[in-house]
């Protein structure tokens, strides 16, 4: 299953996930840069790789449910969503203007977007109402959501996690995009979390510890049969706000920030040789 | 003396009859199961009631989840708790897409007399109003709270029940029916409207018989949806004389009172609001009590009537 042609794939998916990043920013345009591009490769591997969904038909009941609970990091959704073959690509640049298909945080009015999130904290929550849902019905689907670790400062998030414990949602696999560095700063200065790892356990949840940027590790992450624990399943994945463009690697400046021309250009050869 | 009903535990009857007839009502309940009446939901359907413990905002967001997926969900808990508490989680989550939750305040207004201002709801209309996509319903009796709950399963989209703690009569005749925005008239007068939701339609009504014995004419008017308002529908009830009177078990500001007086925005009006006046509530030994205090009586009604004839 694992070899290296998959990977050779997701590398190069992975590559036209930050283009379309970078295409949605554009010139001179503010964007969550940063938190995109960290979770750029996880997006990659759900899309290209793990999930059952089909873009001629993005409601058919047996898909799986990806949630962009961190929401300003839509862009690498937005651009996996693209590729797929949701909608045309050419809205990628029409991204946040007036009457947009792609708004600046998710809502379920663009094709493949399954929740309106980006107040946070609530994504979980209703990726748990997913999962309870899944149980209910007896349907198969898996559900996948995204959290950040600044996003993991909200209360909600940890009344979800207890539901979807008691309620034992072994369909849910929560992924953290650990990249360190909130709005401001990094999280481990400006509002430490202490131990994720720790903490989701004493939740009662299966926690694994993978490189969100090392696509063997995500896909066995991934791959990890949760079902047999009947708990639900945390990825805490490391990884790199910025990572792809050299200026926004490490820089919470790029959290939300914008390229000039020349930063643009750069920023693409770096994608390119990425 | 006219028979008192619990409008909550026909509540969670008449929700177990409807989930029997819909597999998709779904029961999710913050820890207040026997307060709010889902208990009964719970012994006969427990497998689509869910506890979802002392946690609101997630409790909400799990419903967004389940309509999400064909659901529809009935959110309860105090309405207090409701609409303050996962505010935003109502906004962001079911608001904005115009989700298909049904979200049940119960414990409304001062009828948790003793529990004190942090369990009374004085300003969930208000805040409920605000939202673009809610409908916002108050009914005034059994009746009519089975024929809004029977709506409210057939209309897709978010919509916000207050419901009250206390014993209710029976104010509107079983074969009117509930048709959203429509008002519905209970007794009929010259001189005055008086629009009421809840509680106090039923002293809107003690009071115009009170005012007929001095030759004021007040017709009564039934508001069971607060929003969408639809200002015909309004000014369809107003007088000769112009003279209008709001009652609602709220504060005067941003319920029933001001949607009114928004759809009279145009008209030459004499309007006079009476709720609980900008001030938070307060725990009393009963519920008689604590609306007096606060002026939420017939008395108040009629001497607020009495002052548009007394230049």
């Amino acid at each position: 299953m694992l070899n290296s042609n998959i990977i050779d794939y997701l590398d190069s998916k992975s590559k036209e996930v930050r283009l379309g990043i970078l295409d949605t920013i554009g010139i001179d345009k503010r964007g969550h840069i940063g938190g995109s591009l960290s979770v750029a490769d996880i997006i990659t591997a759900l899309y290209f790789y793990k999930a059952n969904h089909d873009p001629k038909n993005p409601k058919k009941p047996d898909r799986d449910r990806i949630i962009m609970s961190k929401g300003h990091s839509v862009l690498a959704q937005y651009a996996a969503l693209a590729i797929s073959g949701y909608f045309s690509k050419s809205e990628l640049k029409k991204a946040k203007e007036l009457g947009a298909l792609l708004q600046g945080h998710p809502e379920i009015r663009t094709p493949g977007i399954e929740a309106n999130t980006g107040s946070l904290g609530q994504g979980l929550s209703i990726g748990v109402g997913f999962a309870l849902a899944g149980k209910i019905k007896n349907l198969k689907y898996k559900v996948y959501v995204i959290t950040g670790d600044g996003e993991l400062a909200e209360g909600q998030i940890w009344e979800a996690v207890t539901t979807a414990t008691f309620y034992k949602l072994d369909n849910l696999t929560i992924i953290v995009d650990h990249n360190k560095l909130q709005a401001i700063g990094p999280i481990k200065e400006r509002y430490d979390l202490g131990n994720l790892k720790e903490k989701f356990k004493a939740f009662g949840c299966e926690v694994l510890e993978i490189n969100g940027h090392d696509f063997k590790e995500i896909i066995q992450a991934l791959d990890f049969p949760n079902s047999i624990y009947a708990k639900p399943r945390v990825i805490i994945a490391d990884t790199i706000k910025g990572k792809g463009i050299k200026i926004a690697e490490n820089n919470a400046q790029f959290h939300c920030n914008s390229l000039n021309k020349e930063e643009y250009e750069v920023a693409k050869k770096d994608i390119l040789s990425y | 003396m006219i028979r008192k009903e619990s409008i909550r535990d026909i509540y969670g009857k008449e929700l177990v009859k409807l989930a029997k007839n819909n597999s998709n009502i779904i029961v999710l309940d913050a820890d207040l199961s026997t307060s709010t009446k889902t208990n009964y939901f719970e012994e006969e359907i427990p497998n689509r009631f869910f506890e979802m413990g002392i946690a609101e905002a997630n409790m909400v967001s799990v419903a967004a989840g389940l309509s999400l997926n064909g659901f529809i969900p009935f959110v309860n808990t105090f309405s207090v708790f409701l609409t303050g508490r996962a505010y935003d989680q109502i906004r962001q989550g079911i608001a904005v897409p115009k989700l298909n939750v049904k979200l049940i305040g119960s414990s409304c207004g001062l009828s948790d007399f003793a529990d004190g201002a942090t369990h009374q709801s004085i300003e969930d209309i208000a805040i409920m109003r605000a939202l673009p996509n809610m409908v916002v319903l108050v009914p005034v009796d059994s009746y009519e709270l089975v024929k809004i709950l029977y709506f409210s399963i057939n209309y897709n989209g978010p919509v916000y029940i207050r419901l009250t703690r206390s014993l209710v009569p029976i104010i509107t005749d079983e074969n009117d029916p509930f048709s959203l925005g429509k008002m519905n008239v209970i007794a009929e007068g010259d001189d005055i409207s008086i629009f009421a939701c809840g509680v106090m339609v039923e002293k809107a009504l003690e009071s115009s018989n009170l005012l007929l014995r001095e030759n004021i004419s007040m017709k009564v008017i039934n508001v069971s949806t607060i929003k969408p308002i639809d200002p015909n529908e309004v000014k369809k009830h107003i007088t000769k004389k112009k003279y209008v009177i709001t009652a609602e078990e709220h504060s005067i500001i941003g319920g029933l009172g001001s949607a009114i007086l928004e759809a009279l925005e145009d008209e030459p009006i004499i309007l006079r609001r009476i709720g609980v006046n900008d001030i938070f509530g307060q725990s009393a030994s009963n519920y008689d009590e604590l609306m007096n205090f606060y002026n939420l009586s017939a008395k108040k009604i009629v001497n607020c009537a009495r002052n548009f004839f007394q230049k």
